[in-house]
């Protein structure tokens, strides 16, 4: 379930440094070229292929420009590389560029602002075993419910959820509410009316188009994380 | 509004995101089956949990994991995301 975070976007804070100063408008300018869908070129010491491949930068902000240091926001999706995109922005205002530093603010839904430092989760840790105290320990470790927390969701009726852990796709009459807005082939969260995750799944149908219809396919299902038993089987078996 | 569905905007408050739901059929859940995520046991989150870590620059990804698996006394952990090295 983690490739839903490693395949989700990404912001970063980054320190550029530029190697003769340009005016900001300029930086601006340029910035603004490497937004939207863009070729790159994974650097030298990379982990994947060095080819030329497309990469959507969402966005970009300058947080502060001083002398020749550019600090920016990106915006952008996985696999982009920071240190290569200013690199390239470096070559482009004609002055080259490097990256100085780099933090990650954000993976998927997992914010910087909702992060929690080693120490707490040890102090955390700490308080539940010696004082019996879960109330830390429980802001720390998050049910994996959030590991899907920013993609679309779908909420379905028990027999549908037991029949989804036996493999199968999810018909529109086991659907009891979703999310707006939904299009086909976008990848959704199947829920239980409780809360509970039951499958990743893709969608066959849009919102209107389920909500216009009464049968038919509306997910399929991709990747299965309620286990088989929590819910009973509400169908009958086919007879031999 | 049931536990249900207030969860999952609970979820969507988190990740940043407003999202409107349309309901197409009312329906309830049998409570002799299953539990809301929240009402999970300490040792069922450990299990199958998330840690949003904020991992300091040094160690890295895989050394933070062994850290957290020891810390937390769990023969299983992985992580979500790795900067490249500089």
């Amino acid at each position: 379930m983690i490739g839903v975070i490693s395949h989700s976007s990404k912001e970063y804070v980054a320190l550029a440094q530029l190697h003769s100063p340009v005016p900001r408008e300029r930086l601006e300018e340029v910035v603004k070229e490497f937004t939207g869908r863009i070729y790159q070129k994974p650097p030298v010491r990379s982990s994947v292929k060095r080819v030329l491949r497309i990469k959507e930068v969402y966005k970009i902000e300058i947080l502060e420009y001083e002398g020749t240091f550019a600090l920016m926001r990106v915006d952008c999706q996985h696999g982009t590389y920071v240190r290569k995109l200013i690199h390239d922005i470096g070559e482009v205002l004609g002055v080259g560029a490097h990256m100085r530093e780099l933090r990650r603010i954000r993976t998927g839904p997992f914010r910087e602002d909702t992060s929690i430092r080693m120490h707490e989760l040890s102090e955390a840790v700490y308080l539940y075993r010696e004082e019996g105290r879960e109330d830390m320990l429980r802001r720390a470790i998050l049910p994996q419910e959030y590991i899907v927390s920013h993609l679309p969701k779908v909420v379905v009726f028990d027999g549908a959820a037991a029949a989804i852990t036996y493999g199968a796709d999810l018909a529109v009459p086991g659907i009891s509410l979703l999310s707006e807005g939904i299009r086909r082939g976008e990848l959704v969260a199947v829920f239980t009316l409780k809360g509970e995750l039951v499958a990743l799944a893709e969608a066959l149908m849009s919102t209107e188009e389920i909500l216009a219809s009464s049968k038919g396919m509306a997910f399929k299902t991709k990747r299965v994380i309620l286990e088989r038993g929590v819910y009973p089987k509400t169908w009958k078996k086919k007879e031999a | 509004m049931s536990e249900g569905v207030k969860f999952l905007i609970e979820l969507d408050r988190f990740a940043g995101i407003e999202r409107r739901y349309v309901v197409k059929k009312e329906g309830s859940t049998d409570p002799s089956f299953g539990k809301p995520p929240t009402a999970r046991t300490i040792e069922e989150l450990l299990k199958y949990g998330v840690i949003n870590l904020d991992k300091p620059p040094g160690p890295t990804s895989h050394e933070v994991v062994a850290w957290v698996k020891n810390l937390l006394g769990i023969p299983k952990a992985g992580h979500g995301g790795t900067l490249e090295q500089p």
